[in-house]
């Protein structure tokens, strides 16, 4: 594991990983184990963007998946600061770790996964609402973020399942970053976008780690890396199954 | 709501089992549930979750465990041990529990209006006034038609018998709803809207929701955390997208690669 | 009617002679353990107001529904010196009341009357009588369901739970069903009370005209259900609530018209059909409460005056 660092720190340790290891054990195909992640260790402070590098294979996104405890790992700690505090979200309790999602860690996954029949405003703003926001400003954020990312208004109150490619992508970010969050995991965010809205992105990325974001992300455009990146995270693959 | 974060948990199960004779109902389950969360239990037919959800919910005395709800006035109690006036007092005000059979959860032979309106004059409510206008406010959150308001349940469809139910298990702001199975039975369209509807309200009220079902899909939509039941055990619990993208149990898994692609 | 029929006192009418106490019963038909039996639940009964009290229910001569709860109670209280008046409907001349009457001063031997004022018992199927009754009388209704959650609950483990939990927010469905569909509570009997700030009771199938009269009764009221095995009770001056809500008061009925023989405006009247032609007149359902009105000179639209003074005063 190397780790480049193109940049001094900016502050406070806010996502700080220790001898992670993530395998997968496919109890119905024989009990084979796929290791992942073997001995992960880095930290991210606010205002870096860290980018996670390595070949296709190499758990780019099992990682991002396991910062966001959506994949559970077998050992070591991955210590997020929530309210000042840095929590382990391996071991925490559910909903304490429902609680780091919904008020400190950001994910935008590489595909839209939303309730279907709703619009998508309300998709946009529902965790604004959540959060105990009004609606009227809420929907203002919303809006606001959707017209930067130029979905046009009168697709606001459709649900996103029948946009296209890039606009579900789009609304995947703007899900996300119609919040603050102190720390972002982003999944490829730009992977299907046209020159104009990919620029408008790595604003918004930028804008978020400017005003004290930590993010680590997985980009596969050279360009964008460059653009919002400020280190570099290489990970390499695990050694093969025992 | 997450705002709640500093609360203690609102229902706290330890140990609890149920046994039918010989016969395992459900097995030392343990689990703690937060205001505003949602936990689903999936497992298939006999996996005793609905046993667990009878048990939890103040329906079946288990045969060994404790169930523990946090009172408004006197904080965590078991509810076991707590009189049947007051255990009944807590599942009429501070409870709901809705039925798969919406027959076994409306009374079926008085109107619409009423069934809500119950649970207001249970707590004494006696103004007819009042009790109509709280009434009919609530068939408009569950997207009733107000000119069916007189109408008896059993002149419903199946979907607006579940509506119906919903209102009227939540006229009294509970802060704990359990939920067996809310939607099967429905049409996957009619499925589909029942469930918009719960997931709008849970959120929107802060209600924590406890969801027994054997569909993925309902669980995936509705509930953070999820129980994977199998032979009376707990089986696997988490975080529900960490249980159905990263299943770490055999039984998990199989049930997981089940799904049939749309 | 002659001068000198009217100024004779009450006779009874032929099918209703005085008959003479038969050999070969015990004392009010019922053996002394049943009745001991019977009395012990009535206590009961009195001690908590309104909560029915299951019973060894007898077989009695005559089938179910003919009154055989209220003869039980009325068996197990009558004494040698009681004097018992039968009414059913407000009537006393009716084929009920007059065999029930017929049937104690046989096995019994006690005095009968018509006359509200002279009773010390006063068994009754659906009716209170309009004279306010006094602390020395007893009021015995027969019951034939005794249960008011039964229509809502239909099990009886449920509703005995209900009742001694005090979960009695299902009578209120009743009376918003009532309200929601016709605008105002049907309910025109057997209205459900609240006994002494506790117990729903239901009264027996009474016109809710009659409820007002059951509360601080100075009477003691028992309650007879045969073949439900039930017995209940309202001690002398007790509260007796009628239910209803705060915007739909309780009211009882009331009558544009007034008795057609007595002329009385503040009793509960029947409809008689008078022809074929849909002639009717309203009439005292309490056919004492009427004679006595009469007697004392009051005359209705269609009564004939009766007493010398009223008749010179016609003249």
């Amino acid at each position: 594991m190397t780790m480049t660092d193109n940049n001094q720190n900016h502050g406070q340790d806010m996502i700080r990983v220790e001898s992670l290891m993530k395998s997968f054990t496919l109890h119905n195909q024989g009990g084979v184990t796929l290791p992942v992640l073997e001995d992960v260790s880095f930290t991210v402070a606010q205002g870096e963007c860290v980018i996670l590098a390595g070949q296709s294979g190499a758990g780019k996104s099992t990682l991002l998946r396991s910062l966001y405890a959506n994949y559970l790992p077998q050992s070591g700690q991955v210590l997020i600061r929530h309210d000042g505090e840095l929590v382990d979200l391996v071991s925490a309790a559910p909903h304490v770790v429902l609680d780091i999602r919904a008020r400190t860690l950001g994910y935008v996954s590489q595909f839209l996964r939303v309730i279907p029949r709703v619009g998508t405003i309300d998709l946009v703003a529902d965790s604004l609402l959540a959060r105990g926001i009004n609606e009227v400003a809420a929907r203002e954020k919303a809006a606001t973020l959707l017209s930067r990312l130029r979905i046009p208004e009168s697709l606001w109150s459709l649900p996103p399942a029948t946009f296209s490619g890039g606009e579900q992508q789009r609304v995947n970010i703007a899900m996300t970053l119609v919040q603050d969050y102190p720390v972002l995991l982003l999944d490829e965010p730009t992977a299907s976008l046209d020159v104009e809205n990919r620029q408008t992105v790595v604003d918004l990325i930028n804008e978020a780690r400017q005003n004290g974001s930590a993010i680590v992300g997985i980009f596969h455009d050279q360009a964008v890396r460059e653009a919002v990146g400020t280190r570099t995270y290489e990970l390499q693959p695990a050694r093969s199954a025992a | 709501m997450m705002a709640l974060r500093d609360n203690g948990p609102l229902l706290e199960v330890e140990g609890l089992t149920q046994k039918y004779g010989h016969q395992i109902g459900c097995e030392d389950v343990h689990f703690s549930l937060y205001p505003g969360e949602v936990l689903g239990i999936v497992g298939e037919s006999g996996s005793g979750k609905s046993t667990l959800l009878r048990c939890a919910s103040g329906l079946m005395q288990p045969t060994a465990g404790t169930v523990r709800f946090d009172t408004r006035v006197d904080g965590l109690q078991d509810i076991y041990a707590l009189s049947e006036a007051e255990r009944r007092m807590l599942m009429r005000t501070d409870w709901g529990i809705i039925f798969q059979n919406a027959r076994d959860g409306l009374r079926m032979n008085v109107s619409a209006g009423a069934n809500v309106g119950e649970r207001l004059m249970a707590v004494g409510e006696r103004h007819y006034g009042s009790i109509r206008d709280v009434s009919s406010e609530w068939l408009e959150k569950v997207e009733m038609d107000l000119g069916r308001m007189d109408d008896l349940p059993r002149t419903f469809s199946g979907g607006m018998q579940q509506r119906l139910q919903i209102a009227r298990n939540l006229v009294t702001k509970p802060r704990l709803v359990f939920m067996d199975e809310p939607t099967s039975g429905l049409d996957v369209s009619v499925q589909a809207r029942l469930l918009d509807l719960v997931r709008g309200l849970v959120r929107q009220l802060g209600i924590a929701c406890i969801i027994v079902t054997h569909d993925l899909g309902v669980v995936r939509l509705l509930s953070d955390r999820l129980m994977v039941m199998r032979r009376g055990r707990v089986v696997e619990q988490g975080l529900t997208d960490q249980v159905l993208d990263d299943p770490q149990h055999a039984y998990t898994q199989l049930l997981v690669s089940s799904i049939l692609p749309v | 009617m002659s001068m000198t029929q009217e100024a004779q006192p009450w006779q009874a009418p032929e099918h209703d002679k005085p008959v003479e106490q038969v050999e070969g019963y015990n004392f009010a038909y019922l053996d002394e353990q049943t009745k001991r039996m019977i009395r012990r639940a009535i206590l009961k009964g009195v001690a908590i107001p309104g909560y029915q009290v299951p019973f060894g229910s007898r077989e009695m001569p005559l089938p179910y529904g003919w009154g055989t709860g209220g003869m039980q109670v009325t068996a197990a209280v009558i004494g040698e010196n009681d004097t018992l008046k039968v009414i059913d409907q407000g009537a006393d001349d009716t084929t009920n009341a007059v065999n029930i009457r017929r049937f104690f001063a046989k096995t019994a031997g006690v005095a009968t009357t018509e006359k509200t004022s002279d009773a010390s018992l006063i068994q009754t199927r659906h009716r209170i009588p309009e004279k306010p009754l006094t602390d020395d009388q007893i009021l015995i209704y027969q019951v034939p369901i005794p249960e008011p959650l039964r229509w809502v609950e239909p099990r009886e483990t449920e509703t005995r739970k209900m009742h001694a939990l005090e979960e009695y927010g299902v009578m209120h469905v009743s009376l918003y069903e009532s309200i929601a569909r016709f605008g105002r509570i049907t309910t025109a009997y057997n209205y459900p009370v609240q006994v002494n700030g506790r117990y729903i009771m239901a009264p027996s199938p009474i016109p809710k005209f009659d409820n007002p009269k059951m509360h601080q009764m100075a009477a003691l009221q028992l309650f007879g259900a045969g073949r439900e095995k039930r017995i209940y009770a309202v001690p002398p001056y007790t509260d007796v609530k009628s239910l209803d809500f705060e915007d739909h008061p309780f009211t009882i009925q009331s009558w544009e018209e007034n008795c057609a023989l007595c002329g009385a405006d503040d009793s509960y009247l029947d409809e008689v059909i008078t022809d074929d032609a849909g002639g009717k007149m309203y009439v005292c359902s309490d056919s004492d409460y009427c004679a006595e009105r009469r007697e004392a000179g009051h005359v209705g639209d269609q009564g004939e005056p009766q007493t010398p003074a009223q008749k010179g005063a016609a003249e």
